[in-house]
């Protein structure tokens, strides 16, 4: 909030100026899905195996991340900034950009209810990375965004969201790190 | 049996999945579905690729989409073989990861935009977001920054070795220095240069244009 990201030692570290960038040591690593598959597969031999057991499971798991990177995010990247921080950050809320980016969201929920009436999780019977990388800003889609609805009016996006979002370690996540008010 | 690889031999996405097969020396057959027609939409295609786009692999029972996705598979299976695209160790792989998801959050969200309008609907007739090309080519030229910077102090995105980070630049790359203005601000750039002019002079890479007809 305060622009730090964008201050030179920050830069230093994530030329980009976008967060997050984890720093182990001597070892800095950025971009969040490529942190998230580094962790899984470091500490593979403990908690879930986020990344599936076979490389084909593994195939699917990538598949899933590359859709909620690619297809998934921007449309519900455009709702986050216009809808819950134009204001703060000081540009003007498009209202038609808001508009076709529900729109677009919508038609990929549509493809992810299909898919998800058929597979419990989204790269099959085990919960993985894919899963989890939806659910920061879906929890704001459903939250300050207000289009909680985009996800209850789907039978079983819905129920996959109840599933992967009472999960102890996003309950951890949302109570230790909670927005800056 | 050979893997399938569905989709047009010219476009950026499906490009990028064979570049890795020509890379990993593994042998596959494409089945061409026209993007001019848009049979990328037809219900035929979109049981293999829900969102109606290319491209889509099935090797025997398995299929995939999401071109990176395919890529680290198959680089991930065949890792025995071809060129090692995803690094020496752990560690490595993560930052190759870093580069190549930088491709898709930081290059690939101006490049796309960039294509689309200045070579995509001209085809189509349709009319080009002057404004929107614009204002992605200044966003262009700040990444670009950054990239010749990171190439300054490093042979290749990752390290001083080719992996899937550089690849996956590659096809849209390509389209890229098709258009006289960003090409000079690629070869303004020392080490972009260098970096491209290495990158494409590698022989699976030859072997891609000679395929898609270049």
């Amino acid at each position: 909030m305060k622009g730090e990201h964008k201050q030179p030692a920050y830069l230093a570290l994530q030329p980009f100026g976008t967060v997050p960038t984890v720093v182990d040591g001597d070892y800095k690593i950025f971009e969040s899905r490529a942190v998230m598959r580094y962790v899984a597969e470091k500490y593979r031999s403990q908690g879930p195996d986020l990344l599936g057991k076979t490389v084909e499971e593994r195939g699917q798991v990538e598949q899933w991340l590359d859709v909620e990177a690619t297809t998934f995010h921007p449309p519900l990247l455009n709702l986050t900034l216009h809808i819950m921080f134009a204001s703060v950050m000081g540009f003007p809320s498009d209202e038609k950009l808001i508009k076709e980016s529900e729109e677009k969201l919508a038609a990929v929920l549509d493809v992810y209810e299909a898919h998800l009436s058929k597979s419990k999780y989204l790269a099959g019977d085990f919960v993985s990375l894919a899963d989890l990388a939806h659910l920061p800003f879906t929890d704001y889609l459903v939250g300050p965004i207000g289009k909680a609805y985009m996800i209850k009016d789907r039978k079983h996006v819905s129920a996959w969201w109840d599933c992967i979002s009472s999960r102890p370690a996003w309950k951890e996540c949302l109570e230790k790190y909670s927005f800056p008010a | 049996m050979v893997v399938k690889l569905y989709g047009q031999v010219t476009a950026a996405c499906p490009q990028r999945v064979l570049l890795c097969f020509l890379e990993k020396e593994i042998e596959f057959e494409i089945v061409h579905i026209d993007l001019d027609t848009f049979e990328q939409k037809k219900p035929e295609h979109l049981l293999r690729q829900p969102f109606g786009q290319v491209p889509a692999i099935e090797d025997g029972d398995f299929k995939l989409f999401e071109s990176r996705a395919i890529a680290r598979y198959y680089a991930t299976k065949y890792s025995d073989q071809g060129t090692n695209l995803l690094g020496k160790s752990l560690e490595h792989r993560a930052i190759v990861d870093q580069w190549a998801d930088v491709e898709t959050h930081y290059f690939n969200v101006l490049a796309h935009p960039i294509v689309i309008n200045l070579v995509i609907k001209p085809r189509l007739g349709e009319e080009c977001d002057v404004v929107l090309v614009k204002d992605l080519k200044v966003k262009l030229e700040e990444v670009l920054d950054i990239y010749e910077n990171r190439l300054a102090s490093n042979r290749f995105l990752a390290g001083d070795e080719f992996t899937m980070a550089d690849l996956t630049h590659m096809p849209a790359m390509r389209y890229l220095m098709g258009i006289i203005d960003i090409n000079r601000m690629v070869k303004a750039r020392v080490n972009m240069n260098r970096w491209w002019e290495e990158i494409t002079a590698r022989p699976a890479w030859k072997k891609l244009m000679v395929m898609a007809g270049s």
